[in-house]
């Protein structure tokens, strides 16, 4: 079931819709969703959206309005697909889901990214991540704030938490073995690096900063000393 | 003068969030505060049951919001106390029949009538939780001190960062001192230093709640249970009345209180 507008397109799934966001102003495109939802209620009363946004940037506000504005046609907003960062941040803030089973063209675009990175930069997380929020970069991760158990940082490269890192990390996701994690606190559920997997052992006495690598292909963990 | 509109939510089921309710909203009352207390949990309703009005439900929320009576006709009045409400959620209707916008008209609506507007929210963090937190002013999140109901507790807390809502208060339910004492459950200390967010009570487990919700009596009625003394305070500092904690699990939590106060 295919149908075609100039600024959303419209595709049966699976597990519901997926609407694809063509316009070139988010406000454009929400309009003509809305519309669209206006002119057949009772086919969308009940369905489940996915939307893939493409390149539009959006905030809280954006995809809360939305999802009230769907809510209210009886429209239930499932998940959220796009290239910016910020709008997967957003959804996956929101608790919407940032991937659906179909594969996605989209792996051209992570790649674009991993080439602009270098080993100097880094993302930047200033907030605590809390259960449930997941964090995924091709890149270094540097987190200031704790990493609370049932949050996750993917990392193509290196993670750093300025604070207590208690959920599951995975750092050198795409292979890196010279990737490393450190945190003042180190007590993760579950760490990563590379395909090397650790649980590690429940931690007595006052933490400490630690850092965590691999040598010789197995995971060792050593106080953090900077430099 | 406009009500103020508090949402308790907790993410798990069964951590006492409709317990809760209707025992702020007793103590609110009690000091003469105007409330109404909406059962937010539709197609599983049971605040009316708790406060003891279920047998005299006539009409309900859904019947408000798709017009079938006016607000006044499905505000029960409460049988022990002036001036406190239930707005009782429908049985026989799911979720999808209330809408976040739709709550948030009610609750305009309500502000003029009353000082309170207390929304107990289900389990979960789907639709009915939506519909609980849109009007909200000030939500409240409550958990036991168990390692599930903290988990989905900071899940809940994220979700309401997230939405701008502003960071929560907290309340801790259910806390047994014996247990805390012997290592055998978290402690305040521990579920805050998780958590970090602003604590407005703490709550003993304590056999009165039980035997009050099943004869529909809130225990905040009752000036000999501990418990009842814990609702009542989280009512007052609720109103911005500086009340001590009550000191329930002994070194720690003092400890972290006078730590608080240095800082």
């Amino acid at each position: 079931m295919d149908e075609v507008s100039p600024l959303i397109q419209i595709k049966g799934l699976r597990d519901g819709l997926l609407v694809t966001m063509v316009a070139d102003t988010w406000d454009r495109a929400r309009e003509a969703l809305l519309e669209r939802i206006d002119s057949q209620r009772d086919f969308f009363r009940g369905a489940r959206l996915a939307l893939d946004v493409g390149t539009h940037v959006l905030h809280v506000d954006d995809l809360v309005s939305l999802r009230d504005l769907l809510s209210d046609r009886g429209v239930l907003l499932w998940a959220v697909l796009g290239e910016s960062p910020t709008t997967e941040r957003t959804a996956q803030l929101l608790g919407l889901a940032t991937r659906i089973s179909r594969p996605r063209p989209q792996e051209a675009v992570g790649r674009e990214i991993a080439a602009m990175l270098d080993e100097e930069s880094a993302l930047w997380v200033r907030r605590t991540l809390r259960s449930g929020t997941r964090v995924e970069f091709p890149g270094n991760v540097v987190i200031v704030g704790d990493v609370n158990p049932g949050a996750e940082v993917i990392a193509g490269g290196s993670v750093m938490v300025w604070g207590r890192l208690r959920g599951v990390v995975h750092a050198g996701a795409g292979g890196d073995t010279t990737a490393f994690v450190c945190a003042l606190d180190l007590s993760p559920t579950q760490l990563r690096i590379a395909s090397e997997i650790v649980v590690p052992a429940t931690r007595r006495g006052r933490p400490r900063p630690e850092m965590a690598f691999l040598r010789d292909g197995r995971l060792s963990v050593e106080p953090w000393r900077p430099g | 003068m406009a009500a103020k509109v508090v949402t308790i939510t907790s993410g798990k089921g069964g951590v006492g969030k409709t317990t809760a309710v209707a025992n702020i909203a007793v103590g609110l009352a009690a000091d003469g505060q105007r409330v109404v207390c909406i059962d937010g949990d539709v197609g599983l309703r049971n605040l009316d049951v708790v406060m003891g009005l279920e047998n005299r439900i006539v009409y309900d929320l859904v019947d408000v919001i798709e017009g079938r009576c006016r607000l006044r006709q499905a505000m029960i009045r409460d049988r022990h106390l002036h001036g406190l409400y239930l707005i009782p959620a429908a049985q026989t209707r799911d979720k999808s029949a209330v809408s976040p916008s739709d709550m948030v008209r009610l609750c305009d609506e309500l502000r003029a009538e009353c000082d309170w507007i207390l929304i107990d929210s289900p389990a979960g963090i789907e639709r009915g939780f939506r519909n609980a937190i849109a009007p909200a002013d000030e939500v409240i999140v409550i958990t036991n001190p168990e390692v599930s109901a903290v988990r989905d507790a900071d899940r809940v807390i994220g979700l309401l960062e997230a939405e701008e809502k502003g960071s929560p208060s907290l309340i801790i339910n259910r806390l047994n001192p014996g247990m805390v004492r012997r290592h055998d459950m978290l402690s305040v200390d521990d579920v805050l230093d998780l958590l970090a967010v602003r604590l407005v009570g703490v709550v003993p487990e304590d056999e009165d709640v039980i035997v009050s919700t099943n004869r529909g009596v809130p225990v905040a009625l009752d000036v000999k249970s501990k418990a009842g003394k814990a609702f009542r305070n989280i009512a007052r500092r609720l109103r911005g009345e500086d009340v001590p904690f009550e000191d329930l699990d002994g070194g720690g939590f003092w400890e972290r209180l006078t730590r608080l106060g240095r800082k």
